[in-house]
């Protein structure tokens, strides 16, 4: 059953899930004090809604989504806010972030929601619920969940993968999630299925977790799935490859349908979920907890108890290492996510976030420090490995050089910064930390120009506004001295002809045709601009607040040509 | 005898046929040239679009339009600090000048305006100074920047009469980070590493905190 | 970023530049070895003097443009360079006609574009193309084969006073000979291919040698491909386009043509397959790119050997797919994922630089 499509490339990379796959699932100790970033998601970071010396209970929301894709973050201890402020967080930067800081009483004291029957509740109150649960993907995009579920809206879903596979060496997190809560991931699969109108199930699994697999048959061939999930489920096992777990590559190796460049697997009637975000999911309508816990892989030759741990949202991470036993001296590198996707942390004193599913405290054998870069020799051993089928010694040429519209016309935007190339390069190019890099130039050369047009156009803005209140001010002028005229000719009528207004009446004429073209072309300007403006806010693409400027400015060169022309006419009829 | 002349003396011959061939393709030109006559010039608008849009003033035009609009005639394209030196390179490129230094200051980093609220007497003056209405407020009333509308133009410093506006820097969040290119064949990418201080003082967190 | 490295994580392949090259290195033992076997010390001399050479001038040039000189000749490649250059020359070459290829391959070829990964050229063969327009005649006097490890051949100090040009006259003659193809290429119109070779044009055993040295490179060109410093792609596809095309030729006239075997071995032809093209800097990319270089290169043999002026012509045959190596590149890009069908060539992205100027 399992038919093996294939996507190009990949690499076969020490798996190293040995030593931390062989321990069951523990529970960690509650930390003390907790440290929850506001962002800990894709999106806007959330807003806070405590305040300092307040008391909160487990699974208490602490902060409010802010925007279209955004997520609610929880109190994962019961105890008193501390402070709002800047703290490490683990990012590649090393940098600081907005944290709240929560000092735990020990009592753990739960404040959970209602509990849903998902079976009997409308589609509305179950994404409301996912969104209040604060519920992300958890394979590390972090990824609001409930907004996967509405793309449903505007695509038609037919399948829904659970995504085990689980690629990259080191991580167990899935593997364990799945031997331990089999049943939940499942129901989770059902709920979203639902959610999503997807008619079938594929859990797409790699080869080299046979209990996890077990636990799965045992499951699915249990007497009370049907009554649990409404569509069948296919269990498909595919053989261990680097990147299988790539959500573009797994679509097409579990179903052979390509995602289209820059799109989505939505776009193919697909949707991606990760074993742990489905049993978040299902926590957080049938039990009705928020996120405030997962699973995270410890690993690494410098622990002497690998192993997977439930860790509280916001637990130190030097805390978990030193329960799994770290010989601290002997790591060189502390890495969080995988070796090949992951990135390396400068200290240990940083909090667990949603996407944490790994630690590596690797020693120096195993991650040696990266050898100098060489020179590329064009052996196309990247090209071979690279799973989106890029030439990715071209798009080193041409990154290193900045030269990034040669680099996106080699799809630089396809690539998905597995590493498999940088696996490979026998000269040690870090090929994807260029094509980040080149990535992140491009956007930001991008956002730098949209802002600027931006600038541009509420500058527009207002000298249209200047323009219009001069205009109108002349019109006003022209009327109070139109006025003033008549009295006095009328007072004087027929005693005296002023001759200044013959060639003012010739100027008048003339100015009152050009300025009704100008008031016609301003007009259409207008309707121009509404009708942009209704389009975007119509399909959503587009800077809206942008277009609202351009449409503002439309109107006011309207009223200013429109007071021009008045003002025009006074004088003609003045002249008369 | 003349037309012996005209007709066997290939010099004369040459230049005749030269000459008339100019006129023909020269008449063809000159009317092509006003028959196709673009009347807006565009490379005012592609010009326009490679200034950062501050609106600022610091070219001594009244914005970057009208600079733009400069540059096209013949201006130096060295005169944009906001834009700094790759805003030069870019000019440089598309119209084909050399790349010269800026004249003035580069700005090191982008900057926003700041009103200290408590300070301002709500005189609307650097309301009516910037460029971009990016500060909100009404007379008597006091008055803020729009952080995502500034511009960083700094028109609004001078006018203020209480000197309460400052020039801070850009505030940034972990999202603006970008990730460094790598050092280049025969460098080491510099990774960052666990700091043997940060492990220590972890470590005793860890053990009493 | 991979903070996980293939080098670093002991796998099948080596898969670190300087390794790589190390593996070629040995790869190319059995060759030289077979080569010493039947032309005597000259081999040796050559590969040895050439591979001093390579690092040196690689040395020099590196100095003057103030590069890193340990790191870049940590990656072996001049001396791979110089081993390949010294094994295709004649056997004994004096030392100016090494240094005069060596300065060609090392300094003008790779060096003054950049360094490894910027040559457009094979380095060993530019220096090979330029020796053989320069200086024909020592180019194609080849040392007649001498038995095992040289039984009748000069001793090791006649070769050394050979490289340096002190050859006592007498002894000129043990240095010509002529290789087969040579020979093969220069037989009389009228006399027939079976005639000719009844006619013992070469010294005794040529043609075994020559074979011999073939099978030898082959040796080495497996080693690599199961060690994977190469892909299957360009040898395949190289020694298939040559033994179809010089099996057409034969077919169609075996009394003037060459056997495909003797095309096979008689020659250069698996010492380029498996050593010279495969040098992945100057070779096409793709996987389809690599088919097409290598099969452009085995039909460019045949069409040298059979109707130009060289009797051997692997290195004219490189040199001329090296210049088409953009070209090809450009058009056997592959597919990439989620675009239904691949880039065929680049299409300049019009923008407003063209308008302005």
């Amino acid at each position: 059953m399992a038919r093996d499509f294939d996507f190009p490339g990949g690499i076969h990379p020490p798996q190293r899930k040995q030593a931390s796959a062989q321990e069951p699932l523990r529970q960690a100790p509650l930390p003390s004090r907790v440290v929850l970033p506001l962002k800990q998601h894709t999106g806007a970071p959330a807003e806070p809604c405590v305040i300092p010396g307040q008391r909160v209970r487990t699974g208490e929301c602490i902060a409010i989504a802010q925007g279209m894709i955004s997520a609610n973050i929880h109190a994962s201890i019961s105890g008193e806010i501390r402070s709002l402020e800047e703290h490490a967080v683990p990012h590649p930067s090393g940098g600081k972030a907005p944290c709240l800081i929560i000092d735990g009483d020990g009592q753990d004291e739960w404040q959970r929601l209602p509990s849903l029957d998902w079976h009997q509740t409308d589609r509305d109150a179950l994404v409301e619920r996912l969104q209040q649960a604060g519920v992300v993907g958890l394979g590390g995009a972090t990824f609001p969940t409930q907004i996967k579920t509405c793309s449903r809206d505007d695509h038609s879903i037919d399948t829904l993968i659970v995504n085990a596979a689980e690629c990259e060496p080191y991580i167990t997190a899935d593997d364990l999630t799945l031997r331990t809560y089999a049943p939940d991931v499942v129901e989770g699969a059902g709920l979203m299925a639902l959610l999503c109108g997807a008619k079938r199930i594929v859990i797409g699994i790699e080869d080299d977790k046979p209990e996890a697999l077990a636990a799965l048959e045992a499951h699915l061939h249990g007497t009370d799935i049907g009554n649990q999930v409404d569509v069948p489920i296919e269990l498909t096992v595919i053989s261990t490859r680097y990147p299988s777990g790539g959500e573009k590559q797994l679509v097409k190796r579990l179903l052979n349908r390509e995602v289209p460049s820059r799109g989505l697997p939505i776009d193919v009637g697909v949707l991606c979920h990760n074993p742990g975000t489905l049993r978040a999911a299902i926590r957080a309508v049938r039990d009705g907890e928020p996120l405030v816990s997962r699973i995270i892989t410890l690993t690494g030759a410098a622990l002497h108890q690998p192993g997977n741990i439930e860790a509280r949202l916001g637990t130190p991470m030097h805390a978990l290492l030193a329960q799994a036993g770290w010989h601290e001296a002997a790591v060189s590198r502390l890495v969080m996510g995988g070796p090949l996707m992951g990135f390396e942390l400068s200290q240990a004193d940083l909090p667990v976030v949603k996407a944490s599913n790994c630690l590596i405290a690797a020693t120096t054998e195993e991650l040696p420090a990266q050898p100098p870069e060489q020179p590329c020799i064009r052996c196309g051993a990247c090209e071979t490995a690279c799973p989106a089928g890029l030439l990715p010694q071209q798009l080193y040429w041409h990154t290193r050089s900045h030269d990034h519209d040669k680099a996106e016309l080699f799809n630089l935007f396809d690539c998905i910064e597995c590493g498999a190339c940088d696996f490979v390069c026998p000269s040690h190019i870090p090929l994807a930390q260029y094509f980040r890099a080149a990535k992140d130039s491009i956007r930001f050369r991008h956002h730098e120009a949209r802002k600027a047009e931006h600038a541009r156009h509420r500058f527009e803005l207002r000298q249209a506004r200047t323009e219009r209140e001069a205009a109108e001010k002349e019109a006003r002028r022209q009327a109070r001295a139109a006025a003033v005229k008549r009295k006095s000719r009328d007072r004087s009528a027929g005693e005296r002809h002023e001759t200044t207004l013959d060639t003012s009446q010739a100027t008048g004429g003339d100015d009152v045709k050009t300025l009704r073209i100008a008031q016609a072309a301003a007009k259409a300007a207008v309707r121009k601009a509404e009708k942009a403006l209704a389009r975007a806010s119509e399909t959503g693409d587009g800077d809206i607040e942008d277009l609202e400027v351009q449409l503002a400015t439309a109107q006011e060169n309207l009223k200013a040509t429109e007071s021009r022309l008045e003002a025009a006419r006074g004088t003609q009829e003045n002249a008369q | 005898m003349l037309d012996f002349v005209i007709i066997d003396n290939g010099i004369v011959l040459a230049i005749v046929a030269l000459a008339s061939l100019s006129l023909v393709f020269g008449a063809l030109l000159g009317f092509a040239g006003e028959r196709f006559r673009v009347d807006d010039d565009p490379i005012v608008e592609h010009i326009d679009a490679l200034l950062p849009q501050t609106q600022c003033g610091q070219c001594g035009y009244p914005g970057c339009k009208p600079y733009a609009k400069a540059i096209s005639e013949g201006e130096a394209i060295n005169k944009c600090p906001p834009g700094g030196d790759s805003t030069i390179r870019d000019l440089a490129d598309l119209l084909g000048r050399e790349v010269r230094p800026l004249d003035g200051e580069a700005e090191d980093m982008p900057k926003v305006a700041y009103i200290r609220e408590d300070e301002c007497i709500g005189c609307t003056k650097c309301i009516q100074a910037c460029p971009v209405d990016a500060i909100l407020g009404a007379a008597r009333h006091m008055h803020t920047v729009i952080i995502d509308e500034c511009t960083g133009c700094d028109l609004c410093v001078d006018p203020c009469p209480v000197d309460c506006i400052d020039m801070v820097p850009r505030p940034s969040t972990l999202d603006d980070w970008q990730w460094p290119f790598p050092a280049g064949p025969g460098q080491r990418t510099p990774a960052p590493g666990l700091i043997a201080t940060d492990r220590a003082s972890a470590t005793q967190g860890a053990v009493h905190g | 970023m991979s903070l996980m490295h293939a080098s670093q994580t002991a796998a099948r392949q080596a898969s670190d530049s300087g390794r790589l090259m190390g593996w070629v290195i040995t790869a190319t033992l059995p060759g030289i070895v077979m080569l010493t076997w039947h032309f005597g010390w000259g081999v040796i001399t050559n590969v040895l003097l050439a591979a001093v050479m390579g690092v040196g001038l690689e040395t020099l040039v590196l100095r003057l443009r103030r590069r890193p000189v340990a790191t870049t000749l940590s990656d072996n490649s001049a001396l791979v360079t110089g081993i390949l250059l010294g094994a295709s020359l004649p056997p004994a070459s004096p030392w100016w006609l090494l240094l005069v290829g060596m300065t060609m391959a090392i300094v003008v070829t790779k060096q003054l574009f950049g360094g490894l990964g910027h040559n457009p050229f094979n380095p060993a063969m530019a220096g090979y193309a330029l020796l053989l327009v320069s200086f024909p005649v020592d180019m194609t006097q080849w040392a007649a084969p001498h038995g095992p490890f040289g039984a009748q051949a000069p001793g090791v100090i006649d070769t050394l006073a050979h490289v340096v040009g002190m050859t006592p006259q007498d002894a000129a003659d043990t240095w010509t000979g002529a290789t087969a193809l040579d020979a093969f290429r220069n037989k009389p119109e009228m006399l027939m291919a079976s005639e000719f070779w009844a006619s013992s044009p070469l010294p005794e055993g040529t043609l075994a040698a020559w074979y011999s040295v073939s099978l030898a490179w082959l040796a080495g060109g497996l080693l690599l491909l199961y060690k994977r410093i190469i892909d299957w792609h360009i040898p395949v596809a190289l020694i298939g386009s040559l033994i179809v095309a010089a099996t057409l030729l034969y077919a169609i006239d075996p009394s003037h043509y060459g056997s495909p075997l003797f095309h096979l071995l008689g020659g250069a032809t698996l010492f380029g397959a498996f050593f010279i093209a495969t040098d992945p800097v100057s070779a096409a990319t793709s996987r389809r790119g690599k088919l097409l270089y290598g099969a452009g290169i085995g039909l460019l043999i045949m069409v040298i050997r059979t109707t130009g002026a060289y009797p051997d012509a692997v290195a004219f045959a490189v040199l001329l797919m090296n210049f088409s190596v953009p070209f090809i590149d450009y058009y056997t890009q592959p597919r990439a994922y989620g675009h239904s069908r691949p880039r065929r060539g680049i299409k300049p992205k019009i923008d407003h630089d063209e308008e302005s100027s």
